[in-house]
């Protein structure tokens, strides 16, 4: 079928990679996949891991150059935890997507990276943001990045229902991730998950052989 | 308005842009597609039927650039009826989709068509065949066109062996509808063709019969 080049004009090494995260009832879920690439002929990494803490209870995902958003995150941590300490409380995760939107924006014409951002704050619960390439900031409930997410926009539309349980998500979203993993060649490895609530913060791996399997395998 | 740009469809190519899929079930085939025909950014053709009879029971699906896509479906068409009447009896699935893909192959360079081919004949009953750049494969269900990139996990996760005549219609007009929510190049109205040993059947699905989804 038609070969997608979205990720493969970036230099270096790219994570040609999916992303997703997902709100439920109570919490968000966000996962990747597992796999970093050059030029989507070698296999850099196989277990690297695309979610990324930049606080307590806020994770994000990157997708694009794996220089760009490596630097682009290392800013945005220091700049959180400055921002709470000024604060005297935890920074809110729209705060965090701000601060990635604010770099991504300005710096729009070198740096080739997307973020999706998630978590739990008091104010407003479990929220997921997504900021793109050009520095676009915007609230979703479910949003999926990355080379390998052309391949679910149909699985995620179908399936996706707003207040699913815990488990009904995260199951949505192992699923999700293997699918896009089974059809892209530059998504692949492990299933990297991380469930946020109220409570705290719980990481979740599902490795190749666990992965769920369809029709054809 | 000063200085106004022509209108797209003077210039650009007229592609069928497209989501077309065919599946196999016990007894026959369904292929479904959309209707938008784009050049460029217009829309010049809303109520497009891709789907084209080569023969009584056998259909292809077209995408890719609409005036190759059409041509194929016109000479095969022709050459059936030619294998047809020296064979004294209904062509098989597989010599239809045979053909479809020499041509296919023969004019790789020049052409830019994708043609799905599905029927029903009576040694093999429901068949499907992909002849994208030119090769020749069976498939239990074939997607294809620039809606079929978002519906690849969609598909690859729902389609179960064994369907029923119906549940495969429904498979069909849901996956149709969520290739064209999100593909700018497929939209419209959806066509359905059914096929199997009583005979064929077309439908239509308007756009405001279409399945609907969470965030509509």
């Amino acid at each position: 079928m038609e070969k997608h080049y979205t990720e493969s004009k970036v230099k270096g090494v790219s994570t040609g990679t999916t992303i997703l995260a997902a709100i439920f009832d109570g919490g968000v879920v966000i996962g990747s996949d597992s796999r970093a690439s050059i030029g989507g002929e070698y296999v850099s990494s196989k277990t690297i891991n695309k979610v990324i803490q930049v606080h307590d209870q806020i994770f994000c995902c990157i997708a694009g150059s794996l220089a760009d958003a490596q630097a682009v995150t290392k800013a945005a941590k220091s700049h959180l935890s400055f921002h709470s300490v000024q604060m005297e409380s935890p920074p809110l995760v729209i705060a965090a997507a701000s601060v990635l939107k604010e770099l991504c924006y300005k710096n729009k014409e070198e740096l080739q990276a997307g973020f999706i951002t998630a978590g739990w704050d008091r104010k407003k619960g479990p929220q997921v943001y997504v900021v793109s390439l050009g520095g676009m900031l915007i609230s979703q409930s479910v949003t999926i990045g990355g080379s390998g997410s052309t391949f679910i926009y149909g699985y995620v539309d179908a399936k996706y229902k707003p207040d699913m349980t815990r488990e009904e998500c995260q199951q949505f979203a192992t699923n999700a991730l293997a699918l896009a993993m089974g059809r892209d060649n530059v998504s692949g490895g492990v299933v990297h998950l991380v469930v946020i609530t109220e409570k705290g913060v719980e990481h979740v791996v599902v490795p190749g052989d666990k992965l769920p399997r369809f029709h054809d395998e | 308005m000063l200085g106004e740009a022509e209108p797209q469809w003077l210039s650009e190519e007229v592609k069928t842009g497209t989501t077309i899929i065919a599946i196999e079930f016990n007894g026959g085939v369904v292929l479904g597609s959309d209707s938008r025909v784009s050049a460029g950014e217009s829309v010049v053709n809303r109520v497009m039927n891709k789907l084209s009879p080569l023969h009584d029971k056998i259909y292809c699906a077209l995408s890719g650039s609409a005036a190759d896509a059409q041509t194929i479906a016109e000479v095969v068409n022709y050459q059936l009826d030619v294998h047809s009447m020296e064979i004294g009896e209904d062509p098989k699935v597989r010599s239809a989709a045979t053909l479809v893909r020499n041509i296919s192959y023969k004019y790789k360079e020049e052409m830019s068509a994708h043609l799905i081919v599905a029927g029903w004949d009576r040694k093999d009953g429901g068949q499907v065949f992909a002849t994208l750049k030119g090769l020749l494969t069976r498939q239990p269900f074939a997607v294809g066109g620039s809606g079929s990139s978002y519906v690849y996990g969609f598909v690859d996760a729902e389609y179960r062996k064994g369907m029923s005549k119906e549940e495969s219609q429904q498979f069909v007009v849901n996956t149709l509808a969520l290739a064209m929510n999100r593909d700018g190049s497929s939209g419209g109205v959806a066509y359905l063709v059914t096929i199997d040993k009583h005979g064929t059947e077309e439908k239509v699905i308007l756009g405001n019969d279409l399945p609907t989804f969470f965030d509509q």
